[in-house]
């Protein structure tokens, strides 16, 4: 039995569902001695904003109770040095490269960004990073809000025709209002979620174990509270979702399909395991074909049970 | 660089809280270089759940070793894995020691505590026959290859904090001793150090005030360990440098501390 993994988000056309999530996969060259990079759904890069930030001081990772905390503090080159430096490679892999990119402390900087990158085919769409917890100095998100949400979708939607992805914080306190916020605004595509707010304390030396004291959690350890938000998120709202949180392996991969994501995105595991992505892509299409699903996308918000 | 599952050949304890592995990995060896480091998944599960990672301390016939000392949880874990079981390693990464100039040169190892481990597999590479380790360490008790370095062909000479074995105090006032008695040979003189971060500083301090040409093996907590996450960032005068890619090992005179 043929199976199809191909999916569809916005204009994009994967090949298959799987791609990579910010921050976690450096710029994918990194990577490209361990997996065939061409094999990825996409590659969504390290989160990018106008000019070059330096990021946080170290210590800036720490392990907790399976996952992680990192306060990198969004360290990036500056667009210039990455459409020089990096795009290049990317771009020769002829798989969609979604870019992730952030701004500031001024929200212009998000148009300008987006303006820039509409010329460039090598861009197939852009992820607004609208929810990064590392920026020392920041009271609050801007995807802790649903107005503020909305406007900066809606302000890029004007400007690009572009595949539009939000990405949303899990520190909310309902995630369906800010999911539909996004919708309305325009974008084409929810990624869901980016880390939780966190800290992790040394106790002889009485101190945070990140210099920037808190940080954002990641790995298996959030994934029941990412599945939840999928979940509500699906119900409420009609673009796709890419699902992310703690997926290590083929299993924990389907979850998020079942709970109502289109796609998924994998982070923290290539750290441990850099060929992880490349072996859920084989296990999603093994488990349809197990199971006699012809199509991946009769797996979404396929969750079976009583209300 | 590579990924492997290599058998364990040994594990034992070697001294102290200090352990010793050695597993089969020709590929690994081959590829290796002193200062490199693996990164290393102790356990199939959750916990530990990062990597962990490890100089590569020596390389013979295809088997490749590590020493390590029993700190936390995944070292603990580690020591616990026997001859016969798998370690999933990634490696050889970062970009080592440059010991191509030390050739003919007077060059000093120093090491402080578990520092030994890289310098034994660089102290076997160097072509000089005029090579000097000093070994520094709390106490008589934690003093680390000893043996090994004299093997290799290297002077060593000792320091304990306690004063319980060879020089009373720090291992970098026995190299301000050692520097100051050797005055002539300094213009020819390399120093390699890994240790703990006051150590290492004091090293680079000790370099510069005395012009000499020093690199030194650094740690800082990591995610990926390939230059991926930016986790693992040191301050330097070219801006902030990842320790897994351009690191671990670095020149004296361009860290900034
Ligand atoms: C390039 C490099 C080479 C190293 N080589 C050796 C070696 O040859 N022998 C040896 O005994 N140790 C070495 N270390 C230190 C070793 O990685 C840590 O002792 C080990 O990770 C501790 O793990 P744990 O779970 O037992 O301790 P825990 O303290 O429980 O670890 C918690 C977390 O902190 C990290 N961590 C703790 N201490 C260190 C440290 N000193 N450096 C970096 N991360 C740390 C761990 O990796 C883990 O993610 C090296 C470190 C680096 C960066
Ligand atoms: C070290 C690290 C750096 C990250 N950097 C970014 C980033 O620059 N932009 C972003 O949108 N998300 C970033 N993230 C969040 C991830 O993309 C992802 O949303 C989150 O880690 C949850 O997935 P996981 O549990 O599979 O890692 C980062 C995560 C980690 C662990
Ligand atoms: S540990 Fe990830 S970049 Fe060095």
């Amino acid at each position: 039995m043929r199976v199809n993994l191909a999916v569809k988000i916005g204009k994009l056309k994967l090949k298959n569902p799987v791609m990579v999530a910010s921050g976690t996969f450096g710029y994918a060259e990194e990577f490209k001695g361990f997996i065939n990079l061409k094999k990825l759904g996409a590659i969504v890069t390290k989160t990018i904003t106008l000019n070059p930030r330096r990021g946080n001081p170290p210590a800036r990772t720490c392990e907790t109770p399976s996952g992680m905390l990192n306060s990198i503090g969004l360290e990036n080159p500056g667009l210039e040095a990455f459409l020089k430096d990096k795009l290049p490679f990317l771009e020769k892999l002829g798989i969609p490269i979604i870019m992730s990119i952030a701004s500031e402390d001024d929200s212009r900087e998000f148009i300008e960004l987006a303006k820039r990158l509409n010329k460039l085919k090598a861009v197939s769409a852009l992820e607004l990073n609208i929810s990064c917890p590392n920026v020392m100095g920041q009271e609050s998100l801007i995807s802790q809000d649903c107005q503020a949400t909305y406007s900066i979708v809606k302000s890029i939607r004007r400007i690009t025709a572009k595949t539009l992805i939000t990405k949303l914080s899990p520190n909310v306190t309902c995630i369906s209002d800010l999911a539909k916020a996004a919708e309305d605004a325009g974008s084409d595509c929810l990624a869901l979620i980016n880390t939780l707010s966190g800290m992790s304390i040394n106790t002889e030396r009485q101190s945070p174990r990140l210099a920037a004291v808190v940080g954002g959690l990641s790995g298996p350890a959030i994934r029941p509270v990412a599945l939840k938000m999928v979940w509500e998120a699906y119900n409420k709202i009609k673009i796709p979702i890419i699902g992310m949180g703690g997926i290590i392996d083929t299993p924990s991969a389907l979850e998020f399909f079942i709970a109502g994501a289109s796609a998924i995105s994998i982070g923290t595991a290539n750290f441990i395991n850099p060929r992880v992505s490349v072996e859920i892509i084989s296990g999603l299409g093994k488990y349809l074909k197990r199971k006699k699903i012809k199509d991946i996308h009769s797996l979404t918000g396929s969750l079976i049970y009583e209300s | 660089m590579l990924q492997i599952k290599a058998k364990i050949t040994s594990n034992k304890k070697f001294k102290g809280s200090c352990w010793h592995c050695i597993v089969n990995a020709p590929s690994l060896c081959r590829a290796s270089k002193p200062g490199q480091f693996l990164n290393v998944r102790i356990s199939e599960g959750l916990k530990p759940f990062l990597r962990r990672p490890f100089s590569i301390h020596n390389i013979f016939g295809g088997k490749l070793e590590i020493l390590y000392n029993v700190v936390g949880e995944g070292t603990r874990a580690f020591s616990g894995k026997k001859s016969g079981d798998y370690l999933d390693l990634i490696g050889p990464l970062g970009k080592g020691f440059d010991y191509v100039g030390a050739r003919g040169k007077r060059v000093i190892l120093i090491a402080g505590g578990i520092g030994v481990a890289p310098l034994l597999f660089l102290s076997k590479e160097i072509k000089s026959r005029d090579k000097l380790i000093l070994i520094g360490a709390r106490t008589r008790d934690q003093v680390l290859c000893e043996k090994e370095f004299r093997n290799s062909g290297s002077d060593v000479k000792i320091s304990t904090d306690d004063g319980s074995r060879g020089f009373s105090g720090r291992v970098t006032d026995l190299l301000k001793n050692i520097i100051a008695t050797e005055k002539a040979a300094k213009g020819a003189m390399q120093l390699y150090a890994c240790g703990p971060g006051p150590m290492l500083k004091e090293v680079c301090n000790i370099a510069i005030a005395n012009n000499l040409q020093a690199q030194v093996s650094l740690e800082e907590h990591m995610g990926c360990g390939i230059g991926a996450c930016l986790g693992c960032v040191v301050k330097t005068k070219n801006g902030l440098k990842r320790v897994c890619k351009e690191g671990p090992v670095f020149y004296a005179k361009e860290l900034i501390w």
